[in-house]
């Protein structure tokens, strides 16, 4: 058997050993996920996606910080039934300026994807700070405290260029603005033409029914609220948006 | 002076810690570094308690290195009971779920301080500290670099202590099994680097001309872990004073990144390096060659070639471009092969020994630990198939599955080979018993197949309840009914738990008293000592 003999010199020498073991470990990851970077079928072109609203965001990074994923998907897969629980199956489009994405690997509550414009804004409250007052049957863990903890707003825009130097499209304006649209959206009083214009759809008004101050609550039903509206399904083609 | 620079760049690294308190840009970074001040000037005084000036003591160049092995099982069991505690508490939490304690002790804080808790506090410490033994008995060399293997123990008990501190804080990237933070993915990116070093040079200094096969095994998971943990943690932190980053990549490529990342966790750590264990503890245990050198070569390079690709399982009928998905359920099933070639190894080595499966309780830990590797790696590629997947994602079949690998695989052998050290470690002649090896392995055993079953009953049923549809067309099934018909199965899953943790505990309490050198008087283990043969008058040979 002369390539068991063979294999006898990389056994004795630790750096090919190395080596090889390396070589062929990088493999795999090349050929499936660089293909990925390139290929332009792997995001198809849709309308209305868009940058998160730095409160948006704000409560998408409360969504990660209580580890909402690790029970909750944000992944859509397309078979009837989930279609018919959870809406139209989800596209790769949208979560192209997620950073991380979320799409869960876990359905212990029901799938987020898209919950946005589901329930309303009291619901999300009640159901956040005491979830068996209106779902008996859940087993989700409270949040109460995020009502009582006042975002913490220094320098909101460090976040979106933070997301710009990865690729999101922040514009300059938007960074400029990330402080007061961050408090505009959740005050009912605030003009926010600045706001609608920078992010179309965007919810506005107070969020957790408390106007005296923004809150981690206003965020993370903020960013509930968006979860899925940004793209209108009723236009939506999906041959057109096949590449 | 001894510990003399170990001091001044430790009072260095607390100062460090102590000016990012004050200047972090976001509240959980300031708490987050008065943790790393209070864990590195605690340290600094213990090391400032136990200096002297005495001229040191020169080492025997010819001696192992045993002091961080020795730290390192301690490790291993403390750990591990942490780990599988935290566990039970949130497999309660699912069933009570009153139990969760916000915001520090909700079940989503909790479960990766679970996850990290198992795999890389306990499974980690398990391979650092059985890699640097096997290494160098198996080279017949001293650990390479001094005082390195030291920096590797206590570097990666700080890593593990900033995790699983940060996850309690509210501090993740959010990625399974890589969640901490951009800096504690730095800190722990320079702890693996030396681990290589030190074993890679180990092997360089050997004075046997082979490399045995345990040290392929160790040395792959840990390059291997070194390229999968830098790639995916690629981000771009806010401040440089702040817990908060953003991954490099989003959405669809973020996703696959992540489970390459994630799988090979599972191929590379928890497959690759254990499947080192196995190499050396199982042979060694069984006094038995292993048994065969070809199958271990072909197994080897296979294993490690396809692993790789089998990340896309995890992202079936997902926005993942179907080639993907259809290349990674292939490699999936593909790899069934080499793993079951490990598993024929493993337990084939046994051959002209199945009779110690009878006496010997370590034994039998090891044979059923390579016997889940069997059962789980042939579940996993069945899982992989697309039409299977599509029932079993998302729900609970997924986490019996993993936990027929982890308890079953990778606690077990740990178990084994911890067994097999500690008494050579401390020059005790034996445990301080058998016994209680014997209760370890049935609560173990029975824990891994009472939690295993629950999950596939509960995994399928909620599958098939979410898909259920009536003679009209409409589902039959809100969620929260599906989520109510999971209770009882979280509670008797829980219980399983509770079951494996009492057995680990049992470790503890019988690794303990062996260290402290209490021997336990006990009878042998039943049919440990031969029966003696009825003989016949006049063939008394011997007498």
């Amino acid at each position: 058997m002369g390539l068991m003999d063979r294999h006898a010199v990389i056994e004795k020498n630790a750096t090919l050993l190395l080596l090889g073991s390396l070589l062929v470990v990088t493999i795999g990851g090349i050929v499936e996920i660089t293909p990925l970077f390139y290929l332009d079928n792997t995001i198809e072109k849709v309308e209305g996606m868009r940058p998160y609203s730095p409160l948006e965001l704000a409560g998408r990074n409360i969504y990660a910080r209580e580890g909402c994923y690790l029970c909750h998907s944000q992944m859509i897969r397309p078979f009837r039934d989930e279609v018919e629980r959870y809406g139209h199956y989800s596209l790769a489009a949208e979560s192209m300026y997620d950073h991380p994405f979320q799409w869960g690997s876990k359905r212990t509550g029901p799938d987020l994807a898209r919950v946005g414009d589901r329930y309303s804004n009291a619901w999300h409250v009640q159901h956040l700070t005491e979830p068996r007052s209106v779902v008996p049957e859940s087993i989700m863990p409270g949040y109460a405290f995020l009502k009582d903890t006042r975002i913490e707003v220094k320098d909101f825009s460090t976040h979106l260029i933070a997301n710009s130097r990865v690729g999101v499209p922040y514009s300059d304006d938007m960074i400029a603005h990330a402080n007061a649209d961050l408090m505009a959206q959740a005050d009912a009083n605030a003009d926010t033409s600045g706001l609608e214009r920078r992010y179309p759809k965007a919810k506005l008004g107070d969020f957790d029914g408390d106007p005296q101050q923004v809150t981690e609550m206003d965020a993370l039903v903020a960013y509930l609220q968006m979860l899925g509206t940004l793209v209108d399904f009723k236009t939506y083609d999906e041959a057109a948006g096949y590449r | 002076m001894k510990f003399g620079t170990e001091i001044v760049l430790l009072s260095l690294f607390a100062f460090a810690a102590l000016v990012a308190a004050g200047f972090g840009v976001d509240e959980p970074f300031r708490r987050h570094m008065w943790v790393l001040f209070f864990a590195v000037a605690g340290f600094t005084a213990i090391l400032l308690r136990n200096t002297e000036f005495k001229p040191t003591v020169p080492i025997d160049p010819a001696a192992y290195m045993d002091g961080p092995i020795r730290y390192g099982a301690i490790a291993t069991v403390f750990w591990g009971v942490v780990g599988m505690l935290v566990g039970v508490v949130i497999a309660l939490q699912l069933a009570y779920p009153d139990l969760n304690i916000q915001p520090w002790f909700n079940f989503g804080r909790l479960r990766p301080l679970h996850t990290s808790g198992v795999v890389f506090a306990f499974g980690g410490n398990a391979l650092i500290c059985t890699s640097l033994y096997v290494v160098q008995r198996t080279c017949r060399a001293r650990l390479f670099g001094g005082d390195l293997g030291w920096f590797v123990f206590w570097g990666y008990q700080l890593f593990i202590v900033m995790a699983a501190t940060g996850y309690l804080l509210g501090i993740t990237e959010s990625r399974e099994y890589a969640e901490p933070e951009w800096y504690v993915d730095l800190w722990l990116t320079i702890v693996w680097v030396a681990y290589l070093i030190l074993f890679l040079g180990t092997i360089l200094k050997r004075k046997e001309p082979h490399i045995y096969v345990a040290n392929w095994f160790y040395l792959a998971f840990i390059v291997t872990i070194a390229m999968l943990h830098v790639i995916n943690n690629l981000s771009m932190p806010v401040s440089f004073l702040g817990s908060k980053s953003y991954s490099a990549f989003s959405g669809v490529q973020d996703a696959l990144t992540q489970w390459w990342y994630g799988h090979n966790a599972v191929g590379f750590f928890l497959t690759a390096g254990f499947l080192g264990m196995m190499y050396y503890f199982v042979p060694k245990q069984a006094n038995r060659p292993v048994y065969s050198y070809r199958l271990s070569i072909i197994h080897f390079w296979a294993l490690i070639f396809l692993y790789i690709w089998a990340g896309p399982h995890h992202l079936h009928y997902t926005a993942l471009p179907d080639w993907a998905q259809t290349l990674g359920m292939v490699f999936s099933i593909m790899l069934w092969m080499p793993s079951w070639g490990g598993m024929i190894n493993g337990l084939m080595t046994l051959s002209g020994a199945w009779d110690k499966l009878r006496t010997d309780p370590i034994i039998r830990m090891m044979v059923m630990a390579i016997a889940f590797y069997g059962m789980s790696t042939f579940e996993g590629p069945m899982m992989s198939i697309k039409a299977v997947n599509s029932l079993s994602h998302y729900t609970d079949w997924t986490i019996g599955h993993v936990h027929s690998g982890a308890l079953g695989w990778v606690g077990m052998i740990s178990f084994g080979a911890i067994y097999f050290m500690v008494p050579k470690l401390w020059n005790r002649d034996r445990l301080y018993s058998l016994r209680l090896v014997n209760w370890h392995f049935w609560l173990a055993t029975l824990g891994i197949v009472v939690y295993a079953a629950v999950m596939w009953v509960s995994g399928v049923m909620q599958g098939l309840m979410w898909r259920e549809y009536n003679e009209q067309g409409f589902l039959v099934y809100s969620f929260a009914e599906t989520v109510a018909a999971m209770h009882p199965y979280y509670i008797m899953r829980a219980i399983g738990g509770a079951m494996y943790l009492s057995g680990a505990l049992i470790m503890a309490w019988n690794i303990a008293m062996t260290i402290l050198g209490y021997r336990r008087e006990e009878d042998p283990m039943p049919r440990s000592i031969p029966a003696l043969q009825p003989v016949r008058s006049g063939a008394r040979k011997w007498a």
